[in-house]
């Protein structure tokens, strides 16, 4: 009926309207990204850019047998997750202690302005983070002054495959645990106060209130981050490795997105880095899905 | 008895301040490292002699980057691609999230909406593809191709979709009595009262974009067109990596003769100052924008 009133007034109806306002932004999704969705058949080609994308030869799925024949991969591939996980592990663990501690900071001003402090990281880009971590860990860095203070062997952090790894796990944990704290303090503050009175009645100590109230009252949220994490485990960060790595460490740091842009693009082998680049898509779609099946079952909520 | 409870109790309080102050201090000192190098002599700055203190303070690195052409040529080219993106973000998110806000039965397909913005946040075509999109496109090389490919934040649209399906029913009612239409009622009633998720995604928008540098590395072939952050990170990146790119001589030496550490330092402060300034804002809104945005029922 009230559809009706509209066209009675001789005017565009509310349905008609929300089409249009609709109608640009799906455009500009159509064009920039299901318009390279389509680009994805390079994957399938010997693909030549003189000839485009429909001149160019099919060769089914050679780059894709290429690619799992390849040693890097399998090295590509482990680099991905280690880092990945490393980080969704140790940067969950981190932020969860910090909003722990940080709930027990009573003077207000003292709680806002370590917030506004450990918050900052996260809004600066890699490219001047970077800078701060090499000037950090290089050779004559404070890291290996202060090695060197406490008569120990120094440490070239970024030309050593050992210890890249752990350096790019290790500053992306201090980059990002305050700003994930934010949901986590936010739990904490739904949780009963009563429930602290009574546990104080009985006499718990400030561990037990954390280990039998604290966290069990997170516990729905850390899941729910950790299972929304899971999405993200082959893309471990290519703004921080990309300006953090060089040729020395490839072998440690290279993962799925920096070998795609140094083969694919500045390689200019589009076919095979398109291939290695949809291999990681589809892992992350079949991930994605089963983290949202795992979300609804064990915590009442979905991602989308 | 009691007393020692007590005690234990203040220790206890008094680690963990520590702790959480040390924490806060392991985040900034870093960063302040950073800011007094570029105020130091760059013999000091080899000596590695600059804590937090500038050493033999100078503002010689300032000077040298106000005479740096280059330099200002890519932080225009980023004031103009944040403004530009910003515009077309908020006319997007705003237009896109009314609709949906709305459920099925007001606005048939809807959800084919919503799942080609799903399925578009999950799935990509991936870099290739998309560089090659943007190269038959003609784009590389100017400033559409750092601004028209990020035009939709879907994240940010879902935000402010959820944000106006919390808007009180009966306002929309009362404004449709008063024959409005839902171009009116849109930016007459829910955009007023949703200013602080607006602002949430408009700062993401800027925050964003103005830390972006993988757009211009990949989309720029010239280092004149870098945006502020390619251009810095071109500072510090691999001669052999800028050679296999095809970079021209000219283009290197410029920028080995420039790399050195209080030079580098100071342009990295500089290109900070920018999100310092709306640091403010963006912390008053933010943490509510994120635990609307990261939990849905």
């Amino acid at each position: 009926m009230k559809q009706g009133k509209w066209k009675a007034r001789g005017r565009l109806g509310p349905g008609a309207m929300y089409h249009m306002m609709m109608l640009p932004g799906i455009l500009f999704l159509l064009v920039f990204s299901y318009v390279p969705m389509v680009g994805i058949i390079t994957a399938f080609q010997d693909y030549i850019p003189a000839k485009g994308m429909f001149g160019s030869e099919f060769v089914g799925l050679k780059h894709f047998m290429y690619m799992f024949k390849l040693p890097d991969i399998a090295q590509v591939v482990s680099n991905t997750l280690v880092i990945a996980i490393g980080k969704i592990l140790l940067g969950t663990m981190m932020a969860i202690i910090f909003s722990v501690l940080l709930n027990e900071i009573r003077i207000k001003y003292v709680k806002k302005s370590v917030q506004t402090i450990v918050y900052l990281p996260h809004f600066l880009s890699w490219v001047v983070l970077a800078s701060v971590v090499v000037n950090m860990f290089s050779l004559d860095g404070i890291v290996n002054q202060m090695l060197a203070f406490f008569g120990l062997e120094n440490i070239n952090f970024l030309g050593s495959n050992t210890w890249f790894q752990p350096l790019i796990i290790g500053t992306d944990v201090w980059k990002e645990f305050g700003y994930s704290s934010i949901v986590y303090l936010a739990a904490i503050t739904s949780i009963d106060p009563g429930l602290y009175e009574a546990a104080g009645m009985d006499g718990a100590s400030w561990w037990r209130k954390v280990w039998h109230i604290t966290l069990p009252g997170m516990l729905p949220i850390i899941l729910l981050m950790g299972v929304m994490s899971l999405t993200n485990i082959l893309s471990a960060g290519f703004d921080q490795v990309y300006n953090l790595y060089n040729p020395v460490v490839y072998e440690s740091g290279d993962i799925l997105d920096t070998y795609v842009y140094r083969i694919g693009l500045v390689g200019r082998q589009y076919s095979f880095g398109t291939a290695v680049g949809l291999f990681k898509s589809v892992i992350g779609i079949v991930l994605l899905m089963s983290a949202n099946q795992l979300a609804k079952k064990y915590t009442d909520r979905k991602i989308f | 008895m009691s007393y020692s409870a007590n005690l234990k109790d203040r220790i206890g309080r008094f680690v963990i301040y520590a702790i959480v102050l040390m924490l806060a201090l392991v985040c900034l000192l870093p960063l302040w490292n950073i800011v007094a190098i570029s105020f130091s002599s760059s013999e000091a700055v080899s000596a590695n002699a600059v804590g937090l203190v500038p050493v033999n303070f100078t503002t010689a690195a300032y000077t040298k980057i106000i005479e740096d052409a280059q330099f200002w040529r890519s932080f225009g080219i980023s004031v103009l691609r944040v403004a530009l993106t910003l515009v077309l973000n908020m006319i997007l998110i705003i237009l896109m999230a009314y609709p949906l806000s709305k459920s099925k039965r007001d606005f048939k397909g809807r959800n084919i909406y919503m799942n080609i913005m799903i399925f578009a946040m999950l799935f990509s075509g991936g870099m290739i593809p998309s560089y090659l999109l943007i190269k038959n496109l003609d784009m590389l090389n100017t400033i559409w191709a750092l601004v028209l490919p990020g035009a939709v934040p879907i994240f940010s649209v879902i935000l402010v979709m959820n944000f106006f399906s919390a808007v009180p029913k009966a306002l929309e009612e009362a404004a449709f009595i008063d024959g409005a239409n839902p171009l009116q009622v849109l930016f007459k009633v829910y955009v007023p009262v949703s200013i602080p998720a607006l602002a949430t995604v408009a700062l993401f928008s800027i925050v964003g974009t103005w830390n972006d540098f993988f757009g211009g590395l990949i989309y720029m072939t010239k280092v004149s067109n870098y945006p502020l952050m390619t251009y810095i990170q071109s500072l510090n990146v691999n001669i052999a990596d800028l050679l296999q790119a095809g970079t021209n001589s000219s283009e290197l030496s410029n920028l080995t003769e420039i790399s050195n550490k209080n030079l580098n330092a100071a342009k990295i402060v500089v290109a900070v100052i920018p999100l310092l300034l709306i640091y403010p804002l963006l912390q008053k809104y933010f943490v509510t924008g994120i635990v609307v945005g990261s939990v849905k029922e």
